[in-house]
């Protein structure tokens, strides 16, 4: 038992009572996409009228709070009241007055701006009311938009630090890797290693100098998931690096971060001042002999960089290329010391799991995977945005509960699930437990857990060209099999969505998938045709109708579209003909026109300026 | 010792630092781009991969060149799996190459090429490099070719450039199928801080990098009848260019090239081995100088051009360590011009064409100097590397296995054997200690070895040696490559140096192992034997020190006066230039 220079519970009490002086709380989303649809604004407004008035409902006044992301950012701006048991949506900066004046003055709720479920056309006051929350468990983003996000004492007031001190004050490094390897976390980067273990062979190499690394390059398209904690529970990322650091005895890391994400870097400088401050990082913490120096490293957006060993790296100042493995970071990691690199997500869940214990952590989930996890919800649902779940919760929860089923009544058709390393998953898996073994064995995975839903509308094969386009992009450009097989893999495809594929390519095709997979250097490279293959597997007849019957299924790809003129509809008006930015149409006035296929770029601009709707497409 | 299984046998293995080493010495050999046992394992190319089976069962597909022996290990070297990637491989570096063999500097030693033959590639069936996708060729320098079109990315160059040279010339760009290899911002080697050393070529197994060719040239010479041609060659090109033809590395050719220079057509035939005699005599002169009279120390020797154009570009503040000595080529050039047609009817300054045989790339662009210009021509005309006066000899048809050896030519031929160690990494400093010792004390040196100078390993780049003339102590650091160079330089700045004499040489172990040597990257083991080719014919001749060679003890009582005399300045010493151009180096 060590002796803390600092009593915990009297810091968040403390904490508590200031937040109890601020009255009348009014939390007002900041995150991105919040930003972006106007709440700094919408926050102004609020702190202007807040100003002018001193009496409220109960309070002689209030605060307004700008919070982290609350996930439902489709809905943006959100308001939350927790004390008038109300989450307002869609909130416009011309919507503060009357939000003021009705209901945080008046006590009447503004019905107009709350959510209204898809499913019942009902508005839903309370945001535990509304089924995009109600059905979820939030660990990691537990306190993302209920807190002051810049603010140290809010953390502490919701427990924030608190599982550091504990940690500090047994001073048992052992026990803590332990209670994480009981806890069975695993990392939710993308590759899911039990991160005890991590942990554990990290602290083997003890001694020297050790590295705590936190990998917040989140670059797969549509996931936000780190951001978010980043942005709007900064504290929460910090304490779970230094009781990492503690464990493993490390008194030195990075906290790497993409340079597009300027407010979670910002949160996290102001947050690593306030903790520096308050002791809880810098030297001799809580008055222990453990120190721990953070820093910020901004990446330069490379995808390849959330690969943890060319993230590394990038850290030293070198180019962002992946290194062979062995040696792993455990044992030579940034500049050439035992490094533990861990991703945000799985760092964020490491207070909780002291706080409460890996038993309670264990109970959530499923056998094989323990524990919560965030994903990504977008593309054709209802209700989009972050989310997080037990381990081990159905697709068909995620997407038809929590999602709100398909949008205008479609189809269901697939998910793309982990982002461009991942797989696409049918209807056949609605049923699937969502967790590391079943999506690999379905031939997908967890990922970082971006979760695109598609409906019928949707050309399988272009959604493969489209990934591979991805990868390519972001291919470091390093080992052979990736750089040249999926630019290969891609013009593989490029042609099949052209209409001029063959058979043979579709061989090529899989031949390449399978080389890339197995002979690629890193990460990226060896999930790479993941996307590809899992589309071949389920989704196999679409490719064979882009190639034998030049047919795209979905009615998505321009290539297989044909524009015919029917002669009896024509009046002759050339319009068409002018419009044509080719000239592939022809004919004289008051005679029926045709296309000239050959020439035809299947732009659609003839059909749509027909006024006798004498244009067709097939 | 431990042991591990290969395609089902036992082997023992020690202290090989990767898994491809311990499959190599069983005597299997597996195809590699990006391996070279002088550079760190890389990973790139993933033609060395191969199937591991943990003893716990897990099995796993990965580079041997990357993976460290494990005990109990099963290696398999060619299962369905590991061919099928390698085969992959070579179809996809093949589908975006320039496919013209014929007519590459590379046909015939080209690793894709050999490998493509040996795996029975028939057919290209992915997407080909067309016209728009060809890239610019850099060969606007003296030196060196780069043809982006060849390249296969295995990122060799980068790393001998940078754990060599610590220098940072060619680098990665860009990113997926757009990646290249390239200068900085996509310039030209010769606007940027490149010394030409060639190491990149060296190492490089396609034909993207390559030596400039200047055997056309020699050829015009020689069948200039109005022109008298007149040959020098390096120290170091005796030991390897009989690589080239079936020859083991090591076995001193000298007299079967003199006899294939004739030969092939050339007038007069010396030997640089000569003027490298002659540079120690001015070089010793000068350091005993500088050590007596309180000048600038310590003293760089400045022999290796890549390491002279280092300093003009890195270092101009501090040229004043260079010794003033032109390098053996540099001084021999214009001795030829200047003072054989005293010696040799029907020779005019005006007439003769110097060409020189060196194991260097950057000899050409040293050649091309403006400081080595002498009535407004250069004083080398023709700079060939080993390579290729390897295939001029095969190019003429001669049998060059089976010449009978022959002799120099009066009156530059003669040499000791100080000169003939000028080829390995110490050698200069060496044969200078033998002269320092005899100009300071007029007494020889009681052993001419001195061997703690020597060698050309990984492991001894970089020798501190201390002298004792008679009383006088003096600490000669002997560095090969730029990188340990540069921390040499880098103790002088703080004030740490405690060395009076810096041998510097740019390439790893010297010049035997320069970059118009025969290929030498793939096995360490050749530099040392060239080198050790080099000691023994020092060790055999009659003569082991500078200062005794007749030729040179004549050269300077009929023409030159004495070393360090004006006349000697006039024509073997140089001066040097500042060409800093603001070095990358200075980006923080």
């Amino acid at each position: 038992m060590t002796t803390l220079s600092v009593n915990i519970q009297d810091e968040q009490k403390k904490a508590q009572e200031n937040i109890n002086a601020q009255g009348l709380r009014v939390l007002v989303c900041s995150g991105t996409g919040c930003i972006a649809n106007g709440s700094l604004k919408v926050i102004e407004k609020f702190r202007e009228l807040g100003a002018n008035v001193s009496t409220l409902t109960a309070h002689d006044k209030m605060t307004i709070v700008p919070t982290g992301c609350h996930g439902f950012c489709e809905q943006g701006v959100l308001v939350l009241i927790p004390e008038l048991d109300v989450t307002y949506v869609k909130v416009h900066v011309e919507d503060v007055e009357e939000i003021f004046d009705e209901h945080i003055v008046g006590g009447k709720p503004v019905e107009r701006l709350l959510y209204v479920d898809p499913k019942t056309n009902e508005h839903v006051k309370k945001s535990e009311d509304i089924n995009f929350y109600a059905k979820q468990t939030r660990t990691a983003l537990a306190n993302c938009g209920h807190i002051n996000a810049e603010s140290i004492d809010e953390a502490i007031a919701v427990h924030g630090y608190e599982a550091l001190a504990n940690v500090l004050k047994e001073n048992n490094p052992d026990a803590v890797i332990q209670e994480v390897l009981d806890s069975g976390l695993k990392g939710r980067g993308g590759a899911g290693f039990p991160t005890g273990l991590k942990w554990k062979f990290t602290a083997a190499n003890k001694g020297g100098k050790s590295y705590v690394v936190c990998n917040g390059d989140e670059g797969d398209p549509g996931a936000f998931m780190d951001r978010s904690v980043m942005e709007g529970d900064p504290h929460k990322l910090l304490e779970g690096m230094a009781i990492a650091a503690f464990a493993i005895g490390a008194d030195e890391g990075y906290i790497y971060v993409r340079a597009e994400y300027p407010l979670a870097i910002k949160r996290l400088r102001k947050a690593i001042k306030d903790a520096e401050e308050r002791n809880y990082l810098g030297k001799n913490i809580l008055g222990t002999d453990f120190s721990f120096d953070l820093h910020i490293k901004e990446g330069a957006g490379a995808f390849v960089c959330g690969e943890e060993s060319a993230l590394l790296a990038s850290i030293e100042g070198e180019r962002g290329m992946p290194r062979p493995k062995p040696p792993f970071p455990a044992n030579k990691g940034l500049f050439e010391r035992p490094t533990l690199i861990n991703n945000v997500e799985t760092l964020a869940n490491i207070p909780v799991i002291l706080l409460k214990g890996a038993k309670w952590f264990a109970s959530m989930g499923t056998e094989s995977a323990k524990g919560t996890k965030t994903f990504a919800l977008t593309g054709e649902v209802n209700n989009t945005g972050l989310i997080e779940v037990p381990m081990g919760t159905t697709l068909r929860k995620i997407v038809f509960d929590i999602g709100g089923g398909i949008r205008n009544g479609k189809k269901f058709k697939a998910v793309q699930i982990g982002g461009p390393s991942g797989g696409c998953l049918t209807e056949e898996h609605l049923d699937l437990p969502m967790d590391y073994d079943s999506l690999a064995k379905a031939g997908a995975m967890v990922g970082s857990g971006g979760l695109v839903v598609m409906n019928e509308d949707t050309c399988i094969v272009e959604v493969a060209r489209f990934f591979m386009n991805f990868t390519q992009n972001e291919s470091c450009g390093k080992c052979t099999p990736c750089r040249e097989g999926t630019k290969n893999m891609l013009k593989i495809l490029e042609k099949i969505v052209h209409g001029q594929g063959t058979m043979e390519d579709l061989d090529k095709l899989e031949e390449l998938a399978v080389a890339v997979k197995d002979g690629s250097l890193c990460g990226l490279g060896k999930t790479a045709p993941n996307p590809v293959l899992s589309t071949l597997k389920y989704f196999r007849d679409e490719y064979i109708a882009h190639i034998k019957d030049k047919k795209c299924p979905a009615g998505v790809c321009a290539a297989m579209k044909t524009f015919t003129i029917k002669e009896d509809e024509c009046k002759g008006c050339t319009k068409c003909a002018r419009t044509c930015p080719v000239g592939a149409i022809s004919g004289t006035v008051k005679n029926p026109h045709k296309i000239d296929q050959s020439k035809c770029i299947k732009c659609g601009s003839c059909m749509s300026a027909c006024p006798f709707k004498a244009i067709k497409q097939s | 010792m431990s042991t591990l299984f290969i395609n089902g046998k036992e082997y023992e293995y020690t202290d090989e630092p990767n898994l491809l080493e311990v499959i190599r010495k069983a005597g299997i050999d597996v195809p590699t781009f990006c391996y070279s046992p002088e550079l760190k394992p890389f990973g790139s190319c993933r033609m060395c991969v191969v199937e591991v089976e943990y003893p716990n069962g897990r099995v796993v597909v990965n580079s041997s060149c990357t993976m460290p022996p494990e005990p109990n290990v099963k290696v398999s070297t060619n299962t369905a799996r590991v061919r099928r990637i390698r085969k992959t491989v070579l179809e996809l570096l093949l589908a975006n190459h320039d496919r013209e063999c014929t007519t590459c500097d590379k046909s015939g030693q080209c690793d894709l090429q050999r490998y493509a033959e040996e795996y029975g590639i028939k057919e290209i069936k992915y997407a080909k490099l067309t016209e728009e996708d060809m890239k610019a060729i850099d060969d606007w320098n003296p030196s060196l070719k780069r043809d982006p079109n060849k390249c296969i990315l295995c990122g060799a160059c980068v790393r001998a450039c940078q754990e060599f040279q610590g220098h940072a010339v060619l680098g990665f760009a860009n990113r997926g199928s757009k990646t290249v290899v390239q200068p900085m911002n996509g310039k030209l080697l010769a606007e940027v801080d490149c010394v030409f050393c060639g190491q990149c070529q060296a190492v490089c197994p396609t034909g993207a990098l390559t030596v400039k060719s200047n055997v056309e040239d020699a050829w015009d010479a020689v069948n200039d009848k109005s022109k008298k041609t007149v040959v020098q060659i390096a120290p170091s090109v005796r030991v390897a260019i009989g690589e080239m033809f079936g020859l083991k590395p090591g076995e001193n050719t000298i007299g079967k090239i003199y006899a294939a220079l004739r030969k092939i057509g050339f007038d007069l035939i010396f030997d640089t081995n000569f003027s490298a005699d002659l540079t120690i005599t001015e070089e010793a002169t000068e350091f005993v100088e500088r050590l007596t009279k309180g000048g600038l120390l310590p003293m760089f020797t400045s022999c290796c051009p890549a390491w002279v154009r280092y300093m003009e570009t890195q270092h101009p503040d501090m040229l004043g360590h260079l010794s003033t000595c032109k390098s053996p080529q540099g001084m021999l050039s214009p001795v030829i011009k200047e003072l054989l047609p005293k010696y040799h009817e029907g020779y005019t300054k005006e007439n003769i064409t110097v060409v020189s045989i060196m194991p260097c790339t950057a000899k050409k662009y040293e050649a091309r100097r403006s400081q080595l210009r002498r009535d407004g021509k250069f004083e080398t005309d023709i700079v060939m590397t080993t390579k290729e006066l390897g295939r001029m000899i095969k190019e003429a048809g001669i049998d060059f296995k089976n010449l009978e050896p022959e002799h120099a030519d009066s009156p530059f031929g003669e040499y000791t054997g100080a000169g003939t160690i000028f080829g390995a990494s110490g050698g200069v400093a060496e044969a200078a200690a033998r002269t320092a010792y005899y100009y300071v004390t007029g007494e020889n040196i009681a052993d001419a070895d001195i061997k703690q100078m020597r060698g050309v390993d990984k492991s001894t780049r970089s020798k501190s040696v201390e002298l004792d003339i008679k009383g006088t102590k003096v600490v000669v650091r002997v560095v090969s490559t730029l990188k340990e160079a540069e921390k040499a330089i880098q103790e002088i700045k703080n004030g740490t140096a405690n060395f009076q004499l810096l041998e510097v040489m740019a390439c790893p172990g010297g010049c035997v192992n320069g970059g118009g040597q025969p290929a030498s990257c793939k096995d360490a083991k050749i530099k040392e034997e060239r080198a050790e080719g080099l000691y023994t014919e020092d060790r055999e001749l009659p003569i082991r020190r500078s200062h005794e060679n007749p030729d040179i003890i004549r050269l300077y009582k009929e023409d030159l006066e004495k070393p360090g005399s004006h006349k000697a300045h006039e024509l073997l010493h140089t001066t040097y230039s500042d060409m800093y151009t603001g070095s990358y180096k200075d980006l923080k």
